[in-house]
């Protein structure tokens, strides 16, 4: 299945390899967690704070109509974040791991 | 001589959809007939573009790399837009547009969920398939579990979740066809299921790829177009065009039809504005949630969203990709909003019901009043562009499905399971297009014979199935060390079979008792009990207004009274019919006589359920090549290294 001369476990274990893993593992939840709880404000928010929700704050738009806008735009930021880290780190340290892969504690 | 067949076939097969399409001819819809040849003419457009794209791909498909993943050659753009044009189906283009023209807020806030799916997509899935997956859902699973069992359970999945959606999607294609143009539902259904043949079959992903592109252009064309018009004339102001629809009487009154007693102590105004208030649609808070998780993590477990990452080269470009597909959906959910509360306004509720009850004539009959009017040339030309784009929605959507069922069946059980992996490319290319024809065949004949169902629940449940069974299955696969083949086969049984099981216990199936009793109320009414005073039943009613009728002085009255009767001998008709149609029966189809849970949305039970058992499975158990195979597939799937590489052309 894969090809030979991969120490797999040496490569888990590199430090840099460590280091991807904790600070791509902290930034996905990070993120997850908050657009999920963002997300659900919505459906709990139209069902549970109607009041608030019917507050007119722009002509007739009001703030339950600015909520449901707001999810468009923080899923994008989210999504832009998550790019620009991703492209700007994430690849390089990848990058750098696979040049070395075949040295690493090589069987 | 195949090749002469590979040249001729698509051409052939698209002008036989075509002729059988246009036999239909002259039949009632929403377009009228003299203006009908306008809709032939785009759709025969679309299918003379979509067929020579498949001619195009036919001649670069040979491999099974080329057959399921385009030969890896897919750009990121380029999958972004296939992607919408995946996901983006009849039922979001037409029915969230409609739910927002009859419910307004609470048609909106259902669009959102749609989108937010897509961060799970990014965050979590996207990648790490890209790097250690192949062709099919299977793969996935099969990198450190027990490949047998794995790719078996996905394909079984993959085929479940795939039928249920294939469903929805022809008979509301079929429904859909038929309330447009008036083309028959079983000659739509066959023509509709021939095109999407012709394409997965002879062109594979490739002509896939590129018939959901050339679909989502159209889609996000037609609908720019529409709200450049309607919301343009308030100078492209939200708080202007949201004014406008709260001071219109048609949508005033649809708030008032909707609220019943509570709307008599409201000005117009107020009612106006409760239009764009939440509580007219929904009204079961949890059952909202439970849909909303299913959504949520029911995207990132459909089969064919996943084989989508299979096509492009890089993880980067499934990363680009996600991006793209994020921006092209969010933008078009925006824009529903425009085009529901612009046809609630310009159109009317009442007359978007009186072609289909569920509201999915909106748009369409939204294109018709921006163009002129139902008598104009330029409205007619809009409402046929739009109808034509519905019509390649649905066959881009199928398309998509049946390649991915078609891969589980041939890819994952004939090659992997039966054959052992041991199988010539020529054979999996082979097995590859029989399945697609078996699979097309089979949407076909499930289409024609589920006509007249009510399948929109069937949709919620593929969602519920992917994020019960799939999703759990995948992730814990992806990120969880100690997962193996126990966790992975048990997890993905209990999750999808728990989901199904509870969506026959709810109140989603039909329930004879309750439909009995309702007809009943309608006929004789409801006497009056605890201070609430007693509803006149249909039969007392028609009475009634037969006896003023009798007596009616001018003619305005009589009109207005004539028109009054109509409604209640309609509503005495169905309320009969629904007496006839059940008579005698006092169980749902799996014997009870009134829904076990109040749940519509079975995802709030059924995924956690999933994850525990994928979780306990793995922990009872132990499986020596998941364990030593993490490494690898951490690695791998955080790196890329190794990953599937491009096919040379």
């Amino acid at each position: 299945m894969s090809k030979p001369e991969m120490n797999w476990a040496a490569i888990d274990a590199d430090p840099r390899f460590q280091e991807l893993h904790r600070k791509k593992t902290s930034f996905l939840w990070g993120l997850m967690i908050f657009s999920i709880i963002y997300y659900f404000l919505l459906p709990i928010g139209a069902a549970y704070f109607t009041d608030l929700f019917k507050v007119k704050v722009w002509g007739p738009v009001n703030i339950g109509i600015l909520f449901a806008l707001s999810e468009f735009v923080v899923a994008w930021t989210i999504a832009g974040v998550y790019a620009k880290r991703a492209n700007a780190e994430f690849d390089e340290m990848a990058a750098a791991i696979i040049k070395d892969a075949h040295n690493m504690g090589a069987k | 001589m195949t090749q002469t067949l590979k040249k001729y076939w698509p051409a052939g097969l698209g002008l036989a959809a075509f002729l059988l399409c246009t036999a239909a001819f002259g039949a009632d819809g929403a377009v009228e007939d003299k203006f009908k040849w306008m809709t032939f003419a785009v759709f025969g457009a679309i299918i003379c573009v979509t067929m020579y794209v498949t001619y195009v791909a036919a001649r670069q498909t040979h491999t099974t790399s080329e057959f399921y993943a385009a030969g890896r050659s897919v750009t990121g753009v380029q999958n972004g837009w296939a992607i919408a044009g995946d996901y983006l189906s009849a039922a979001s283009f037409l029915g969230i547009a409609g739910l927002i023209s009859l419910y307004g807020y609470d048609g909106f806030m259902y669009s959102v969920g749609w989108l937010v799916a897509y961060i799970t997509v990014l965050l979590v899935i996207a990648e790490p398939c890209r790097n250690i997956g192949k062709y099919t859902l299977g793969d996935v699973l099969a990198f450190r579990n027990d490949p047998k069992a794995s790719k078996t359970v996905a394909a079984l999945s993959t085929i479940t979740v795939s039928t249920f959606y294939l469903t929805a999607q022809m008979v509301g294609g079929g429904v859909l066809i038929k309330t447009l143009i008036g083309i028959d539902y079983e000659v739509s259904v066959i023509g509709v299921g021939i095109l999407m043949l012709s394409y997965v079959v002879f062109g594979g992903m490739k002509a896939t790829t590129w018939v959901q592109i050339i679909k989502a252009v159209l889609l996000v064309a037609a609908s720019i177009l529409l709200v450049l018009f309607t919301w343009g004339q308030y100078g492209f102001s939200l708080p202007g065009f949201l004014s406008a629809v709260v001071a219109d009487p048609k949508v005033q009154g649809q708030v008032a039809k909707l609220i019943g007693d509570a709307a008599t102590n409201m000005t117009p105004e107020e009612l106006g504005q409760r239009f764009l208030e939440p509580g007219l649609f929904l009204k079961n808070p949890i059952d909202q949630i439970s849909l909303g998780m299913a959504l949520v993590l029911g995207t990132a477990g459909m089969p064919h969203i996943l084989m989508r990452f299979f096509t492009v080269p890089t993880a980067q470009d499934a990363r680009k990709s996600v991006i793209w597909a994020m921006a092209i959906i969010g933008g078009f959910y925006v824009l529903t909003l425009f085009l529901g509360m612009g046809a609630a306004m310009n159109v009317g509720a009442a007359k978007i019901i009186s072609i289909d009850k569920g509201g999915n004539m909106a748009g369409p009959l939204l294109a018709q009043f921006v163009g002129g009017g139902p008598d104009s040339w330029l409205g007619n030309l809009f409402l046929a562009f739009v109808a034509a784009v519905a019509f390649a929605t649905i066959v881009a959507v199928v398309a998509g499905l049946v390649l991915a069922a078609a891969s589980a069946m041939a890819h994952d059980i004939y090659v992997g399971v039966i054959k052992g992996e041991h199988a010539t490319p020529q054979e999996q290319v082979m097995a590859a297009r029989v399945s697609s024809v078996i699979v097309g065949i089979m949407a076909i004949v499930v289409g024609i014979l589920a006509k007249g169902q009510n399948v929109a629940h069937l949709v919620a449940l593929a969602f519920a199935v992917a994020a019960s069974g799939n999703l759990p299955a995948v992730f814990l696969t992806l990120y969880w060390k100690k997962c193996n083949t126990t966790g992975v086969v048990l997890g993905m049984l209990v999750g999808a079979i728990s989901a199904i099981a509870l969506v026959m216990v709810s109140p989603n199936m039909t329930y004879p008792l309750a439909k009995i009793a309702a007809a009943n109320k309608v006929l004789e009414g409801v006497p009056a009990k605890d201070g609430k005073p007693a509803i006149a039943g249909a039969l007392a009613k028609e009475e009634g207004l037969m006896a003023k009728l009798a007596v009616a002085a001018d003619d305005a009255e009589k009109a207005k009274l004539e028109k009054d009767l109509g409604g209640v001998k309609k509503a005495i008709a169905g309320a009969k019919k629904d007496l006839d149609t059940f008579k005698g029966q006092t169980t749902s189809m799996v014997g009870l006589e009134k829904p076990m849970i109040e749940l519509k949305n079975p995802g709030l039970i059924s995924i956690p359920l999933g994850f525990l058992c994928v979780i306990l499975g793995s922990l009872l158990t132990r499986d020596k090549r998941s364990e030593e195979m993490w490494d690898e597939l951490y690695v791998r799937q955080n790196t890329g290294i190794h990953a599937e590489a491009a096919s040379a052309h």
